[in-house]
């Protein structure tokens, strides 16, 4: 895929810097999801249940970022953790705390499987930078 | 998905737009409607809008911060976001938004929330431990100072509001090799979600805050030949 950003040497044009922001900046706008909702959809639908929507701005308000993505082990990219329903019922994943102890359990489906169908996964909210956290 | 809802969307908000900020015309329309059909009791005139009605529309059409969004329109609550299913049993059940950041410091972009104050005057005390809530943070302080070609005040990195939050494992050395001027930075890059772009944009404050990088004037700057 042609991709304008590559090869951008140290002296990009304010020109280039410009557009690239506007294009970025500008669609923000129009999001309305909560700035840091992450989708979780790669099996939920297909398996007939709703996409999962994990809000990441509510857990920050509990947890600093070091308990999931240090201690917990969440890998610090949309997608990259390979999170199933069974895995969660072992007591990995969501399944660390929402336990009964330090959240509530596993059984309010409703709370998590809360999405509109067709969602893909993803971070959503006026994400103003482009592609998946990339490292 | 987001291509399609998009457009759409912006084709509804901007359709209910018209729809509000035209309402002389709108009654016009019904009246003119009401009118047809008493035409053969009674021949008034065709109403016409008045001056003051012409000029609240233009006014309505040509108004200030047409593109900004409306500070109403922040933190919508989960059954209007876009994304929550408002017909599932769970959505009534979340915390809008609006709820939860009510006591926290506020900022211009991202979810409007200033984290880094909410941090510091204790609006938020997030655990730094699973379970036990009196672990306390190793806050390393350190500034990296990054200079910046061109115009653009110097980056100034600050590790004591980062290792507040996160573990030097979170950055070292997955996203920075851990040695100053070992990393090429530009802001290409962040835009494309590398470098600080892995969570600025994405979690952390926008690439549209500028200063809050850019926060070291140049010594040299605007000194004439
Ligand atoms: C704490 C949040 C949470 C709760 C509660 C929860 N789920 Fe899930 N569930 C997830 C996540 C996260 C996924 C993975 C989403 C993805 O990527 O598709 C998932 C995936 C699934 C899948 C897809 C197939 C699979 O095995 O991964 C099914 C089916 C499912 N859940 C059913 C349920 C049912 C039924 C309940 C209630 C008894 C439930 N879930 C409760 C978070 C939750
Ligand atoms: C309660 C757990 C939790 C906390 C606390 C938390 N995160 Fe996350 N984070 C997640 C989960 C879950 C995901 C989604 C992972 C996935 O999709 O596989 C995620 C995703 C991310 C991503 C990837 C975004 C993308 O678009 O790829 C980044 C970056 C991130 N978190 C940074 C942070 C930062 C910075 C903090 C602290 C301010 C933080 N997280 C706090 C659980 C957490
Ligand atoms: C570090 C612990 C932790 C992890 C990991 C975690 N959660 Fe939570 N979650 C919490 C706590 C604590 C609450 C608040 C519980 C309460 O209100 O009693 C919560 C609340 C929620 C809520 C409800 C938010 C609201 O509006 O009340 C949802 C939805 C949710 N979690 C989904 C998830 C999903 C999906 C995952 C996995 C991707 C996950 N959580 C992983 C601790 C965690
Ligand atoms: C949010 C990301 C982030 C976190 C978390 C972080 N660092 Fe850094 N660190 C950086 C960046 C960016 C630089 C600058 C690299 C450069 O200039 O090329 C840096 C540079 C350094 C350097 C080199 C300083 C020098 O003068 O050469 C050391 C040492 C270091 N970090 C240690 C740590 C330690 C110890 C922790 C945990 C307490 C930590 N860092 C946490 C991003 C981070
Ligand atoms: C691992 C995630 C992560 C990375 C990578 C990262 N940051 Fe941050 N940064 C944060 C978080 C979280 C905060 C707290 C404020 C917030 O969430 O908006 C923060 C805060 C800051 C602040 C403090 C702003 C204030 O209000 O005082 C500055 C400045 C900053 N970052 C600059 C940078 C720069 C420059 C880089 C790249 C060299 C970078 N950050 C990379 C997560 C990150
Ligand atoms: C998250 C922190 C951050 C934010 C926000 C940020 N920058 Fe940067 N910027 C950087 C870093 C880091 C560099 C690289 C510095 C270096 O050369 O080491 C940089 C470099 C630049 C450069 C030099 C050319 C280049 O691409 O490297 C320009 C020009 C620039 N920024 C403009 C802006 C403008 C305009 C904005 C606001 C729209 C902005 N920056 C917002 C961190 C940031």
């Amino acid at each position: 895929m042609f991709n304008p950003l590559q090869n951008t040497n140290r002296r990009i044009s304010p020109s280039v810097l410009f557009l690239v922001a506007v294009t970025f900046l500008l669609p923000a706008s129009s999001g309305m999801a909560e700035y840091a909702d992450v989708v979780l959809n790669r099996h939920a639908e297909a398996e007939g249940v709703r996409p999962v929507i994990y809000p990441h701005w509510f857990h920050r308000i509990r947890f600093r970022c070091k308990v999931c993505h240090h201690e917990l082990g969440f890998e610090m990219k949309v997608g990259a953790n390979d999170i199933t329903m069974a895995a969660i019922l072992d007591g990995k994943f969501c399944g660390m705390c929402h336990n009964e102890e330090t959240a509530w359990g596993l059984e309010h489906c409703h709370r998590c499987h809360s999405g509109l169908p067709g969602l893909k996964t993803g971070i959503r909210g006026g994400d103003k930078a482009g592609g998946p956290g990339d490292y | 998905m987001r291509t399609v809802t998009i457009p759409f969307l912006f084709a509804v908000t901007l359709l209910a737009v018209t729809l509000c900020v035209t309402p002389s015309q709108t009654q016009a329309a019904a009246a003119g409607v009401g009118a047809d059909a008493k035409a053969t009791e009674a021949s008034q005139p065709p109403p016409v809008a008045t001056p003051e009605q012409a000029a609240t529309k233009a006014k309505g059409a040509n108004t200030f911060n047409r593109l900004m969004k409306p500070k109403s329109e922040r933190n919508p609550a989960q059954a209007a976001d876009g994304i929550h299913d408002p017909d599932n049993p769970g959505t009534p059940q979340l915390q809008p938004p609006k709820e939860a950041f009510s006591s926290l410091a506020t900022s211009n972009a991202g979810n409007y929330i200033n984290w880094v104050q909410s941090l510091k005057t204790n609006a938020v005390s997030p655990r730094y431990d699973r379970l036990d809530p009196n672990a306390e943070a190793l806050i390393l302080d350190l500034d990296i100072v990054r200079e910046v070609k061109g115009s653009m005040p110097d980056v100034v990195y600050p590790h004591d509001r980062h290792t507040a939050w996160l573990d030097c494992s979170n950055c070292h050395p997955d996203i920075f090799i851990p040695e100053k001027g070992k990393n090429t930075i530009s802001m290409a890059q962040i835009l494309m979600g590398q470098k600080c772009g892995v969570c600025h944009g994405k979690v952390a404050f926008p690439v549209s805050e500028c200063r809050l990088c850019h926060s070291k004037p140049k010594a040299t700057a605007a000194k004439p030949k």
